[in-house]
C-alpha cells in the first residue's frame, strides 16, 4: 500500500519533467532529423540520402557563414570573459554589503527590458545619424555622418553586451566562494598581482569560467536578433540561414539539416572547451 | 668591532629583536583598534599576544604581516622599517586562523609556492619541500591532495609552507582554533617543539590563556586595543599587574569591595557582600574608601574540615558545599559563604584527601593576603 502510494507520487512528480523532455526535446529533434535526411526529388516525393547535408558542404556561403559564427561566438565568448572577469572580481571581492548589491543590481537591470530594445539602444547609438557620429561631428573630428552600424565590429559590441550578465553571475558567485585569506596568504608568500591570479584565483575560479563562457557561446551562436539588427543584411550569422530555410524558402528540410550541424558545432566546441580547461559539465554548469 | 661607524652599531644593536613595534597605532573611522602598542621580540622566542576577541590582536598581527598599515608608529623587522614594505616584500610569513592551504595545488605545490615566486630552481624546490615537510614529520606526502591530510597534517603543512621560507618572524593567527581538544593540546606541545627547533621567532595570537600559558616565552596581555602587561607566562599568573590581567590570565574568584584601612601595601577590605578581606594592593595606590577589584584564584585558596588547620592564614572563613564540579585534576567545588552568602570557587587539592566531600558539606577555608591582589577600580 505504502509503496505503491510512494511510487504513484514519484511518476506524478516526474510526469511534468518527463513531458517537457518527449514532447519539447526529444520528439521535435527525431522529427527534425528525420526532415534533414528527407531529400526532396519531386513535387511531395522524398527519399532518405544526407543530400542536404551535401549541400552544406558544397555550396561555400554555407560554410563559410558556419565557421564565421563558430569564430564570432568563439571570440564574443573570450571578450565578454575579459571584460567580465574585472567586473565580476570588482563585485565579489572589493565591494561590501549595499554596494554590491547596488553593483550586482545594474547588471541586472539591462535586462529587465527586452533584447529589442537593448540591441535597439545600440543602434541609436551607432547609426549614422546617431549619437556617436553626431557628437564627432559636433567636437569636429569628423566631417560628415560616420556609419558605425552593420560591421562586425557593431555585431560583436551587441553580443557581448547582450551576455554580460551571463558571465558575470557565475563568475561573482565563485569568486566569492574564495576565501579572502588565500589571497592574502599568495601574497605573503611573496606572489604578486600576476601570479595570485594566475595560480590561486583563476584555477579557484574556473568552475565559473567555464560555466560563463559555455552560456555565453551558446547565447551568441543562437542569437538571431542581435547580429540581424547590428549586422545588417550582410551580417551571415548561421541561424539568420536557418531562418531564411525555414521560412523565406520553405525548404523544411535544409532548414533541419543546417539546424542539425549547429548543435553538432556547439557539442563540439563545448566538449573541446571542457577537454581543455580540464573541468566537467557537472562541476561547472551543474552546480 | 670598534672601527665600524656608529650606525651600523646602531642596527646591530636593534637587530638583536626580530621585531619591534613603536608606538603603533590604528584608527578606523574614530575607532581606536591599535592604542600605542610599543614592544619588542627578542630573536628567537615564542611571543604571545592573547587577549579577549576584539581586543585589537588580529589587526595588530595583521599590521606586521603588511596587510593593513599602522595609522602612526614605526615598524622594525631586524632593525629595519617596515613602514611602506608590502606584504610580498617583508622577511614574515603568516600561518592563518582556517591556514588557507591552497585546494587547487597538491601538497608539494602549496609549500613550494613562496620558493616558486622567488624563481628559485625546480630541483632545489623539490629539494627544499621534501626537507621541509621531514622535519615537520611529513615525509613523502608531496604529491597528495589538501583534503587526504587530517586537522593536525594540515597544520604542519601550513606551518611547513611558511617554514620553507626561513622568514625572519613567523606570525600565527589563532591555528588551533578549529581543532578539536585532543588535538589542540597535542598541537601545543609540537608547535613549540617545532619552534624551537627551527629556532624561528614566533608570534602567536590567540584568545586561549591556556595555549598562551604553555607554549610562550613572552606573552602580551592585550585589552581595548591596548598591551595591559608583557612578561613571562609566570609572571603574568603569579603577579599580575593590572585588573584585567588578574581575571583574564588564569582563573580567579572577584568581588568589588571598599577599602577600610592601608597600611603599606597590606589592605583591609569589605567586598559588597560583608565579607572582609585582608588583601595585597597589587596596583600600589589604593586609598581609604576606594572602590576595589579583588581577585583570589581557586587554587590559591585551601580547604579544611577543622579551623585549627589552617593556622596564619590571614582570611579564614567557613563555607557550605553548593555544588561539585569534578573534572579529574581540575576539580572545583562552588561553595557559598557562611557569613555573606557569596559565592566561591575553590580547587580541591587531588591529594585524595578531599574525595569524600558531598553537597551540604560544612567545610573551613582560608587564603593568603598575599594572594589576594587589590586593583583600583578605575
Amino acid at each position: 500500500m505504502n509503496s505503491v502510494h510512494s511510487r504513484l507520487s514519484l511518476y506524478l512528480l516526474f510526469t511534468p519533467f518527463l513531458l517537457w523532455l518527449a514532447l519539447l526535446i526529444i520528439i521535435p529533434h527525431i522529427f527534425m532529423f528525420l526532415v534533414s535526411i528527407s531529400v526532396k526529388t519531386g513535387v511531395r516525393e522524398y527519399v532518405t540520402g544526407l543530400g542536404n547535408y551535401m549541400v552544406f558542404f558544397t555550396e561555400p556561403l554555407y560554410w563559410n557563414t558556419f565557421a564565421r559564427t563558430a569564430f564570432m561566438s568563439v571570440s564574443a565568448t573570450f571578450l565578454t570573459l575579459l571584460i567580465g572577469f574585472p567586473v565580476a572580481y570588482y563585485i565579489a571581492k572589493l565591494t561590501r554589503g549595499r554596494t554590491k548589491t547596488t553593483l550586482f543590481l545594474m547588471c541586472l537591470i539591462p535586462f529587465w527590458v527586452s533584447e529589442l530594445v537593448r540591441t535597439f539602444g545600440w543602434m541609436i547609438l551607432l547609426r549614422e545619424t546617431g549619437i556617436f557620429s553626431s557628437f564627432l561631428q559636433y567636437i569636429g573630428l569628423a566631417s560628415e555622418p560616420i556609419e558605425f552600424l552593420y560591421n562586425d565590429a557593431a555585431i560583436m559590441v551587441g553580443l557581448v553586451y547582450t551576455s554580460m550578465l551571463f558571465m558575470v553571475v557565475p563568475l561573482v558567485t565563485t569568486l566569492d566562494s574564495l576565501d579572502d585569506s588565500l589571497i592574502e596568504a599568495g601574497y605573503d608568500l611573496g606572489g604578486n598581482g600576476i601570479t595570485v591570479l594566475r595560480e590561486i584565483i583563476i584555477p579557484h575560479a574556473m568552475p565559473g569560467i567555464v560555466s560563463g563562457c559555455i552560456v555565453v557561446f551558446m547565447l551568441s551562436l543562437g542569437n538571431y536578433l542581435t547580429p540581424i539588427l547590428l549586422g545588417g543584411k550582410d551580417s551571415l550569422w548561421f541561424t539568420g540561414l536557418i531562418y531564411d530555410q525555414f521560412i523565406t524558402r520553405f525548404n523544411w528540410e535544409l532548414g533541419s539539416a543546417f539546424g542539425f550541424l549547429l548543435l553538432l558545432l556547439s557539442s563540439t566546441i563545448v566538449w573541446a572547451g571542457l577537454k581543455l580547461s580540464g573541468q566537467s559539465l557537472t562541476n561547472t554548469v551543474g552546480r | 668591532m670598534s672601527q665600524q661607524p656608529a650606525s651600523a652599531q646602531n642596527t646591530n644593536a636593534a637587530a638583536a629583536f626580530d621585531l619591534e613595534c613603536r608606538n603603533i597605532n590604528k584608527d578606523f573611522d574614530g575607532f581606536k583598534a591599535v592604542n600605542n602598542v610599543s614592544f619588542n621580540v627578542p630573536t628567537g622566542t615564542f611571543f604571545s599576544i592573547l587577549g579577549p576577541s576584539g581586543c585589537g590582536k588580529t589587526t595588530l598581527l595583521r599590521m606586521v604581516a603588511g596587510f593593513q598599515t599602522p595609522s602612526s608608529g614605526d615598524l622594525l623587522i631586524k632593525g629595519k622599517s617596515m613602514l611602506g614594505v608590502p606584504p610580498n616584500k617583508r622577511p614574515v610569513s603568516m600561518v592563518f586562523q582556517h591556514l588557507a592551504l591552497f585546494p587547487m595545488m597538491d601538497i608539494a605545490a602549496n609549500v613550494g609556492f613562496g620558493l616558486r615566486q622567488r624563481g628559485v630552481p625546480r630541483e632545489d624546490i623539490a629539494k627544499r619541500v621534501e626537507t621541509v615537510l621531514e622535519r615537520v614529520g611529513l615525509p613523502g606526502v608531496g604529491s597528495r591532495h589538501i583534503s587526504q591530510l587530517s586537522g593536525g597534517q594540515k597544520q604542519r603543512v601550513a606551518i611547513a609552507r611558511c617554514m620553507v621560507l626561513e622568514p625572519d618572524v613567523l606570525l600565527l593567527d589563532e591555528p588551533l582554533g578549529a581543532l578539536d581538544l585532543k588535538l589542540r593540546e597535542h598541537m601545543k606541545i609540537e608547535l613549540k617543539k617545532l619552534q624551537s627547533e627551527f629556532g624561528t621567532t614566533f608570534v602567536y595570537i590567540t584568545h586561549d590563556q591556556s595555549e598562551a600559558l604553555v607554549m610562550s616565552d613572552q606573552i602580551a596581555v592585550m585589552n581595548h586595543g591596548e598591551f595591559e602587561q608583557v612578561g613571562a607566562a609566570r609572571e603574568l599568573y603569579h603577579e599580575p599587574k593590572t585588573a584585567f590581567v588578574a581575571g583574564f590570565v588564569g582563573e580567579a574568584n572577584s568581588f568589588t569591595a571598599k577599602v577600610d584601612s592601608i597600611n603599606g601595601d597590606a589592605a583591609t577590605l569589605v567586598s559588597d557582600d560583608g565579607l572582609n578581606i585582608k588583601g595585597h594592593d597589587a596596583s600600589g595606590n589604593l586609598q581609604q574608601g576606594d572602590k576595589a577589584k579583588v581577585y583570589v584564584r581557586p587554587e590559591s585558596i585551601r580547604l579544611a574540615t577543622s579551623a585549627n588547620q589552617l593556622d596564619n592564614v590571614e582570611n579564614l572563613n567557613q563555607g557550605i558545599i553548593e555544588n561539585i564540579l569534578f573534572n579529574g585534576a581540575n576539580s572545583h567545588i562552588l561553595l557559598r559563604e557562611e557569613k555573606s552568602g557569596g559565592e566561591l570557587n575553590v580547587a580541591i587539592p587531588q591529594t585524595g584527601q578531599f574525595r569524600d566531600l558531598t553537597r551540604g558539606d560544612k567545610v573551613y577555608i582560608g587564603w593568603e593576603a598575599a594572594q589576594t591582589r587589590c586593583y583600583k577600580e578605575s
